[in-house]
């Protein structure tokens, strides 16, 4: 590396290191020193004790083998979407893709009682009725989309004359696969596996609603000492545990999944065909399965939304603009939705931009130097919601940097969640552009800087917004690291939920399935319409 | 090929534009009309916007509200930011947690005059760093349909529920986790002491209770009398206001509640308003203390909050007649909460759910 070329990755970190620093680690490492040393000292004994409780060691297995199996049942469930999406034309492609989301960001309260309709007492499922499966169940459901569109967007730039030519030479459909196609999607696979499983390690919601009361994870015990107990030492000390098992489980990652990513990236003109022979039954399994895995809690609270006492009618919907109406709590839908949008499209872009520079500079240090630097970028996900909320109201408090109450912390609190995510998204795109492109461009008199936004920068343009799309989606739905931070009077869609929620009566149920359903309509459209610009023909070399 | 330069640059312009409105909105509005105060509260407050008014067009002062989550994480925030306080006044502190808030100082005392019309049972601080504003009762709750179709008369006392024909059929929350479970789990000890709540706890696992997170999975997961609900067990453990709720919010008028109050079951909630120590506006909040206490404010509260008034002002119409007040509620005393909870819990924990 020379001289210059090292300026230019330090100064491409920067600004990532800056955000990551006031908005992640500051705060966090903040609330984990004050329990530690809580009252003063410094107390390792006191460590030791919650590392060797049989509790300690009874959540952090079940957070490991739930997180493990729901990974694989994700990647296995979800892998036939994948190739759905970036191979095949089909009727109702781009919906399918948007619809997919969608449990992304509904409210894990609504989903919640969505699958307990689903597992009713008196129904055929009620004996999953809190237990470590139905979790699973769930936390496929939520992270069916990381999967299928991630790799999905992968299995698209693969250019699939590579995978014919191993067909016409006598290989099977399935050797084929294995030997041509797999190895260019590791990368991906393995960048969305890791999201899932860090995802699922942390899950908080869906274990308490659907595990019930005799089920924790390491995040829902946090969350319990932190918010009941306030006993911040014993926080502390699992806030540690939890990001050390993260950064265990980072470290497989890399050896498993970034060892070879071999690029034949193509860009431009679409490679989508039409299902072939036998290739419909696989189109009808997936199909037939996301629809009952994500269709039917989906839709029940849908029908919900619609079902009411004179019949299907808009009764839930007209009563979110008068119910409460003229009392401090009463949120008009019209605002709540605008919040939404607003904090979203900032959050999206703040992760798009600084996730991305994030990306170009590890890009830049080559895949043996980045090691450190690509682990701590994934942090953010391995941190309870709790911990970070809490370290703002500290660590933020004092000018120039006294942010409490600005309405800035909500979009940077959602943009830290969604980094990880758009650096894993768009790292394996960078690193598979062929170099030879680069080098044809140089050679032809280009400038760095113009062969990078000639080349590398049309090659990112689908990866990116997908990751744009997760991160909205995220941020629309985002509740966890927002309860912490005292909002000032900025409502948003999920908020006005938990509020409806709050209240017996059937109106109130109504209003939150409404709720519900609008945000749900948001996401998909706001999926297809980025999936629209995504697709869009790039133009070919 | 410009593109995707051009685009980037209108993200990012984006971005700083949204970060200059955010940072708009956050300056103060510099007003000649008098002090703003900013009271933090807990996410279900809510009060009138033509109560609140009528307060700023009294004295002049303006209410910023700051929802700062629910009473525990409220609380908690109110802890560690006690050097440099969020807020000016802090509502709904209620008295499981009251202990842990005067231990750590954060509340300045004010002795409202307003305190005359309230009763002392809820007047729990001898020196006034708090003021009790609103009652809620924590009782269970039963589904009228429910229990007639299982040929059952609601329980009339604690003990009932051990009888083998409730057997399977109440739902409780999780006490480690939910506010209303914490005071079930008080109610049981306000009961049968503490030497006796434990073999009540073993008994009723035995007979089939069932354990859910929080009061939304409880409520609309498992028991079967709220509106839109999908579970199948008759009693729950709620509020006092819950049957007036089911009333109000019903989609066509009914004519009786669905769900009726176990009057004998209830624990008292007190929620509490206090000063915070390190406010600038210490006179004003003064002033906000005895205006809650006031009659507009009080008479206000039970249809927004569904809790009761402190004071002696007349209850809607469905509070009176779908509602109940327990004469006799169980109540126990804030410092012996303070001491036990957590032990308590650990308890209720090996008991019920190992």
């Amino acid at each position: 590396m020379t001289g210059s070329r090292r300026l230019v990755t330090a100064a491409v970190f920067a600004a990532p290191l800056a955000f990551l620093a006031v908005f992640f680690a500051v705060p966090a490492g903040t609330l984990v020193l004050t329990g530690l040393r809580d009252g003063g000292t410094w107390d390792l004994g006191a460590v030791a004790d919650v590392l060797t409780s049989s509790s300690t060691r009874r959540v952090a297995w079940f957070t490991l083998w739930q997180a493990t199996v729901s990974t694989l049942a994700t990647v296995v469930l979800a892998l036939p979407a994948a190739w759905l999406l970036g191979r095949l034309r089909v009727p109702g492609r781009s919906l399918f893709s948007a619809v997919l989301v969608v449990p992304f960001v509904l409210p894990t309260v609504v989903v919640g009682t969505a699958f307990l309709a689903v597992l009713r007492p008196d129904g055929p499922l009620a004996d999953l009725r809190q237990t470590a499966t139905a979790v699973i169940v769930a936390h496929v459901f939520f992270n069916y989309a990381v999967v299928a569109r991630t790799v999905g967007a992968a299995w698209l730039a693969i250019d699939p004359s590579t995978e014919e030519a191993a067909r016409t030479l006598g290989a099977s459909p399935w050797t084929a696969f294995r030997t041509v196609t797999l190895p260019q999607l590791r990368p991906a696979l393995a960048g969305a596996a890791s999201i899932v499983f860090l995802f699922t390690f942390t899950s908080f919601g869906v274990v308490k609603i659907l595990g019930g009361p005799r089920i924790a994870t390491i995040e829902v015990e946090i969350h319990r000492v932190t918010t009941e107990l306030l006993d911040l030492r014993v926080a502390a000390v699992l806030s540690l545990l939890q990001l050390s098992a993260v950064v265990a489980a980072l470290m497989l990652y890399r050896r498993a999944g970034v060892r070879r990513g071999s690029g034949a990236i193509r860009a431009g003109r679409s490679t989508l065909r039409r299902p072939r022979g036998a290739e419909w039954g696989v189109v009808g399994a997936t199909v037939v399965s996301a629809g009952v895995l994500l269709g039917v809690p989906i839709g029940s609270l849908v029908w919900r939304s619609f079902d009411t006492a004179d019949g299907l009618g808009l009764a839930y919907y007209r009563a979110l603009d008068t119910v409460g109406r003229g009392s401090v709590a009463f949120v008009p839908p019209t605002e709540a939705i605008h919040n939404s949008l607003l904090f979203a499209f900032a959050a999206a872009t703040t992760a798009l931009v600084v996730g991305g520079l994030a990306a170009v500079g590890l890009h830049r240090l080559g895949r043996r130097a980045r090691g450190f630097a690509d682990s701590s970028l994934m942090l953010p996900l391995g941190t309870s919601a709790v911990t970070v909320g809490l370290g703002f109201l500290i660590a933020l408090d004092e000018p120039p940097l006294d942010l409490r109450t600005s309405p800035i912390l909500i979009p940077a609190a959602q943009a830290v969640i969604a980094i990880p995510f758009v650096v894993r998204t768009v790292l394996p795109a960078l690193d598979a552009v062929p170099s030879r492109l680069r080098d044809a461009a140089a050679s032809l008199g280009a400038s760095p800087w113009r062969v990078w936004t000639s080349v590398d920068l049309r090659l990112l343009r689908r990866p990116a917004l997908v990751a744009y799309g997760f991160a909205f989606a995220i941020s629309l739905g985002e509740f966890g690291a927002t309860v912490f931070i005292a909002r000032a009077d900025a409502p948003t869609v999920p908020v006005a939920i938990f509020r409806a929620l709050g209240q017996p009566g059937a109106i109130n149920v109504g209003q939150a399935m409404a709720l519900s359903t609008i945000l749900l309509v948001m996401t998909t459209l706001v999926m297809l319409v980025v999936d629209r610009v995504g697709d869009a023909r790039v133009g070919g070399f | 090929m410009k593109y995707p330069v051009r685009t980037l640059t209108a993200l990012l312009a984006g971005v700083l534009l949204v970060a200059a409105c955010g940072d708009d909105e956050t300056d103060p509005v510099a007003s000649d009309e008098g002090a703003t105060i900013t009271l933090q509260a807990h996410d279900s407050f809510n009060i009138s916007e033509s109560v609140l008014d009528d307060f700023t067009a009294e004295t002049g002062i303006t209410v910023e509200l700051l929802p700062s989550g629910d009473a525990g994480a409220m609380v908690n925030q109110a802890i560690l930011t006690k050097d440099n306080p969020q807020g000016d006044v802090l509502f709904g502190i209620d008295n499981t947690f009251l202990s842990r808030a005067l231990d750590e100082g954060l509340f300045v005392a004010y002795e409202s005059p307003a305190l005359d019309g309230v009763s002392e049972e809820v007047q729990l601080d001898d020196e006034h760093r708090v003021t009790p504003i609103d009652t809620g009762d924590v009782c269970l709750n039963y589904d009228k349909a429910g229990l007639a179709a299982a040929d059952l008369d609601a329980p009339a006392s604690l003990d009932d529920l051990l009888d083998p024909a409730f057997g399977g059929t109440l739902v409780v929350e999780n006490p480690a986790t939910s506010s209303p479970g914490l005071s079930f789990l008080l109610a049981t000890v306000a009961e049968y002491g503490e030497d006796g709540w434990e073999d009540y706890w073993e008994s009723l696992t035995a007979n089939g209770v069932e354990v859910a997170a929080g009061w939304e999975e409880a409520y609309y997961g498992s028991f079967s009398g709220s509106a839109g609900s999908e579970g199948d067990r008759p009693l729950v453990v709620s509020y006092a206001s819950s049957p007036p709720a089911e009333v109000i919010f019903a989609e066509e008028p009914l004519d009786d509640a669905p769900t009726g109050v176990v009057v004998e079951s209830c624990y008292r909630q007190i929620e509490f308003a206090g000063i915070l120590a390190g406010t600038d506006h210490e006179a004003e909040a003064q002033q906000l203390i005895d205006f809650m206490l006031s009659d507009t404010f009080q008479s206000d509260i039970p249809l927004n909050m569904f809790v009761y008034p402190v004071t002696d002002v007349d209850l809607p119409e469905e509070f009176v007649r779908y509602g109940a007040t327990a004469s006799d509620p169980y109540l126990v005393d804030a410092e012996v909460v303070a001491e036990n909870r957590d032990d308590w819990i650990e308890r209720w924990t090996e008991i019920v759910l190992r």
